[in-house]
């Protein structure tokens, strides 16, 4: 029995570790060999250890992502599971998603998962294209997906996502119809579905790509909504659709400004800074040698740190809760920074909503359909002067 | 005193790149800046004060002095000329204060439209002009056809003429003979009243004005309470002196003449205009010497900083430039697009150039420009006239009677094989034939009457495309024409962009509708929704292009580690959304406001 509501956190823990890195990929991951990964398993359980015992706080959910956190042996998670329960109070109803990749699972693997606590996968599906798949250049093909797929069902995972990515090189819009009804047709949970981000630094940034014109990408991400609602799946973010009761709680915390804490090479955090209302963002360090070296002195490794103000705040409360299809609540606004909404923001928000950009459906400000086609335009009128 | 016989004012005249500064450096470096007895006086420390009161002067004048084969010490002062058509009122200026002028022709290229406009304004200033081959090292050099040139074209005795090479410094010693054997010597009267030219001015802001002159008669020292004769503006001498290279070098008295500066706690360079005569308020002179007149601008535009809060700071560096510019003028205006800023006129495109140059430079002011235009004369139907430099001033066409524009005489020196191409670009730019002097076989002298307004778009630029850089220009202001004249607009998502507006002849209203249009469609980025681009003349749309619509920009994936990222991204897209002017919701760069500067042909 609980006397007092206890604050709710998230944990987000970084396996840093893949099969070999995808041409479009720029994460803080790569290929390491076994002793590395021995070595990272250690030093992360040292700095769950040395973590700030936040007695007060309420794991609400669990996010173990890459990397391809699956390629670790199974053994590693469990370990890792087990020291963060002994180290944090979990609710009940904790959220608890592993990322996998197709090619890294087994039966065996799925259910040490399951007895661990996790309970919803990830699954890096990308394409059911399998020239896509090489374009992309994943790992594995779709029968390898449909392998593992099967296995997680099997394994008792009852709560599974996949990811896929749009408006790849050389893709048409009934390509990418085929892709959505295909894995639709498998109904699994969650879809995320991403359009391709040509990211600096990337093989794909270097290389003359066949990409789909504005117009071909606009009509796929309208093509996504809609053919996935026929199935059962609404949209709740930019890239992302549930079946009922299956929204990602984990990922919605980081668009509500849930407070988090990152373990793992380079992971971030949104935490409190010393009982204040003010709040800290700060990531770990991105070099692996300082993190085996340090990891059980947390403080020690933390980068960045930055204090935001309440109007970074309140900047962020918009950008990042305008996300979701839902939108910003005017009064959770008023709560959190005690101004109404409409003092900070009624200027631009009724801006584009005279341009039909924005909606209000009572308590809430959203993106129309339009707009989110071009919210990334308009969300940087957010930031204040 | 200086005795005049051994005195030699003159300047050099050239067609630019003819090499008139490198010879004024060879004559600066082989003569000496102090005569024997001056050496030996206290000069030497004067100027090391002035030195450290870091006190420099531009060179528009230099006093050197040279000892001739004939053993004598000579003074020579080197008077310098602007060396560009927007400034012909300075060159006038600064010949009047000489006695004679060293013309100076390339040996490869030959005479050249500046050399004949300067070599006539010399000749109507009654100067010697004393002709010099330059550049006589080069392969291509021809100083005989040159020399021939000069005899037929300009009928100036030339066959000893120095060849020389200024950069290589062959000769030079032939140059410096020849300014004492042939330019003469001045015979002005000690004895009579004070009677100075004054040819430039700075502003100095330990002395004040620090005013250039000729004396003409009479003497000036300190103490002396003299009169500006056009303004009026008395004042008492501080300090009288002339120039040694790059620095003021103090003395007792200017007489008749001699070439110098004096300084009278003057706090405004408009007291001391240029052309003005300076004399003694105790002992007058009967009256002033000709030529002066108050120099218009011929050439406006807005200038708006780009950052709107720099709006003082703008106002500040003009009212600083314009201290030692008289001929700048600028006051202030309003622009619903760039807000505050102001209306600047100037002497021509170039003197444009440099003003705009020396603000981003020297004031660190990122500045945005509009079209320049020129002054037109809007006659109303209530019988008032009308100055027009702004175009938004334009009254409504119901009120207009007529409109005159400012015509120039052009003379265009060209090759022959060109001829054909530089008569269609006059013929394109609204120009009037007015003939055609043929200087030897290959070469002629195109005579065209053309618009100003045609002239200061990119005549300059086409002219030199057209003619693989061979063609030269020069023009004289020559008075008012009636001409058909329209204001074209712009309109941005069908809002009129004030800054935009400009006024051209309704034959080419269409054209350069057209091509603003198509500009603008470059430079305007994609927003949230269409925008079309029009241009219009009253309210009939004449040109239109459309920038499309933004249909798809979305941040695909924004979770925990990437928010700080993602963040940063959203601020630099508001940086370069602040940078951006607003009218009506589109958001224009700066940038486009200065592309539609140019559209000349690529």
């Amino acid at each position: 029995m609980r006397n007092k509501e206890r604050i709710p956190l998230e944990l987000y823990v970084h396996i840093p570790f893949c099969v070999k890195k995808c041409e479009y990929c720029d994460f803080l991951s790569g290929p390491a060999g076994k002793e590395i990964q021995k070595a990272y398993v250690q030093a992360l359980l040292k700095e769950i250890q040395g973590s700030v015992d936040d007695s007060d706080r309420e794991i609400v959910s669990v996010f173990i992502g890459g990397g391809t956190p699956s390629l670790l042996d199974a053994s590693d998670i469990s370990e890792i599971m087990k020291m963060l329960k002994k180290k944090f109070v979990f609710s009940d109803q904790a959220e608890v998603t592993i990322e996998a990749n197709p090619g890294t699972l087994t039966l065996q693997k799925l259910r040490i998962y399951r007895e661990s606590g996790i309970n919803r996968l990830s699954l890096g599906l990308q394409s059911v294209n399998n020239d896509e798949l090489r374009m992309l250049g994943r790992i594995h093909d779709f029968q390898g997906f449909l392998e593992s797929y099967e296995l997680a069902r099997k394994a008792g995972f009852d709560n599974i996502n996949v990811d896929l990515i749009f408006a790849v090189p050389g893709q048409t819009r009934k390509g990418w119809e085929y892709n959505l009804r295909t894995v639709a047709e498998l109904q699994p949970e969650h879809v995320s579905a991403y359009s391709l981000i040509i990211e600096e630094g990337t093989p794909f940034a270097e290389k003359e790509l066949d990409l789909p014109d504005e117009d071909t990408e606009y009509e796929m991400y309208e093509d996504t909504s809609r053919i996935l609602q026929e199935y059962g799946y609404a949209q709740y973010e930019i890239s992302n659709y549930a079946r009922d009761g299956y929204i990602c709680r984990h990922n919605s915390g980081y668009w509500k400004r849930t407070e988090y804490l990152g373990l793992g090479l380079g992971a971030a955090s949104l935490m409190p800074w010393k009982g204040s209302r003010a709040v800290l963002r700060f990531h770990n360090t991105e070099n692996m040698q300082e993190y085996l070296q340090w990891s059980g002195c947390p403080k020690k490794i933390r980068k960045n740190e930055t204090l935001l103000s309440v109007k970074e705040q309140e900047e962020e409360f918009m950008f990042l809760g305008l996300r979701m299809t839902e939108g910003v609540s005017e009064t959770g606004f008023y709560k959190r920074f005690d101004v109404p909404m409409e003092e900070v923001y009624g200027e631009v928000l009724e801006k584009y909503r005279s341009m039909g950009f924005m909606e209000k459906n009572k308590d809430l400000w959203r993106f129309t359909r339009q707009g989110i086609h071009v919210s990334n335009q308009i969300l940087s009128d957010f930031l204040q002067d | 005193m200086t005795d005049q016989s051994k005195i030699r004012n003159f300047c050099i005249i050239a067609h630019i790149d003819h090499g008139k500064s490198t010879l004024a450096d060879r004559i600066i470096e082989k003569t000496g800046l102090l005569t024997q007895r001056e050496m030996q006086s206290q000069i030497l420390d004067n100027m090391d004060l002035e030195r450290e009161r870091g006190i420099t002067i531009k060179s528009q004048a230099v006093r050197i002095v040279y000892r001739a084969k004939d053993g004598e010490e000579y003074i020579f002062n080197l008077i310098d000329t602007p060396g560009h058509v927007d400034f012909n009122y300075e060159v006038s200026r600064s010949l009047a204060a000489c006695d004679g002028a060293i013309l100076v022709v390339d040996a490869a290229q030959g005479i050249e439209a500046q050399t004949l406009a300067n070599v006539y304004l010399a000749l109507e200033h009654n100067l010697d002009v004393l002709p010099v081959i330059n550049k006589i090292d080069l392969p291509s050099a021809e100083p005989d056809r040159v020399i021939n040139e000069i005899e037929d074209v300009i009928g100036l005795e030339a066959q000893d003429a120095p060849r020389i090479s200024a950069k290589t410094g062959l000769n030079i010693e032939d140059v410096l003979e020849q300014i004492v054997e042939k330019i003469p010597a001045p015979n002005g009267d000690v004895d009579a009243p004070l009677k100075a030219l004054i040819f430039d001015s700075i502003y100095d802001s330990y002395k004040g004005v620090i005013v250039f002159c000729r004396l003409m008669d009479g003497r000036i020292k300190k103490g002396t309470t003299v009169k500006m004769m056009a303004t009026g503006f008395t004042a008492e001498v501080v300090e009288v002196g002339y120039f040694g290279a790059g620095r003021f070098i103090p003395c007792d008295e200017l007489s008749a003449g001699m070439v110098g500066y004096f300084t009278a706690s003057i706090k405004n360079v408009s007291d001391t205009r240029v052309g003005d005569t300076v004399t003694d308020v105790a002992n007058p002179c009967a009256e002033a010497l000709p030529g002066y007149k108050k120099v218009q601008p011929m050439v406006y535009c807005g200038l708006y900083p780009a950052d709107g809060a720099k709006y003082g700071d703008l106002r500040d560096a003009l009212e600083k430039l314009q201290l030692n510019d008289a001929s700048l003028f600028y006051e202030p205006e309003t622009s619903v697009a760039l807000g505050f800023g102001f209306r600047c006129g100037f002497l021509g495109l170039l003197h444009l150039e440099i003003i705009q140059e020396r603000l981003e430079r020297e004031y660190n002011l990122d500045l945005v420009t509009t079209a320049p235009g020129v002054i037109y004369k809007v006659y109303k139907t209530n019988g008032d006239m009308i100055e027009l430099t702004n175009p938004s001033n334009l009254p409504d066409p119901s009120e207009i009677e007529y409109m005159e524009e400012p015509m120039v005489n052009a003379e265009i020196m060209v090759t022959t094989e060109f001829i054909g191409a530089i008569m269609d670009l006059c013929q394109e730019r609204r120009g009037q034939y007015i003939g055609m002097d043929y200087m030897e076989e290959t070469r002629a002298l195109l005579k065209y009457k053309l618009p100003l307004n045609e002239i200061i778009y990119d005549f300059f630029d086409a002219l030199k495309s057209r003619s693989r850089g061979y063609a030269s220009l020069d023009y004289d202001l020559c008075g008012y024409e009636r001409s058909e004249l329209v204001k074209l607009d712009i309109l941005v998502n069908k809002e009129e962009v004030d800054a935009l507006s400009f006024i051209v002849h309704a034959e080419t209203a269409y054209e350069r509708g057209r091509k603003m249009c198509e500009k603008l469609k470059e430079e305007i980025p994609r927003q949230l929704f269409e925008i079309p681009i029009q241009a219009a003349v009253g309210s009939k749309i004449i040109a239109r292009e459309t920038v499309r619509a933004m249909r798809k920009d979305v941040l695909a994936k924004c979770y925990g580690g990437d928010i700080s990222r993602k963040k940063k991204l959203l601020e630099k897209q508001k940086e370069g959304k602040k940078r951006m002017r607003q009218v009506g919701n589109v958001e224009i760069p700066q940038k486009a406001f200065m592309s539609v500067l140019k559209l000349d042909e690529k």
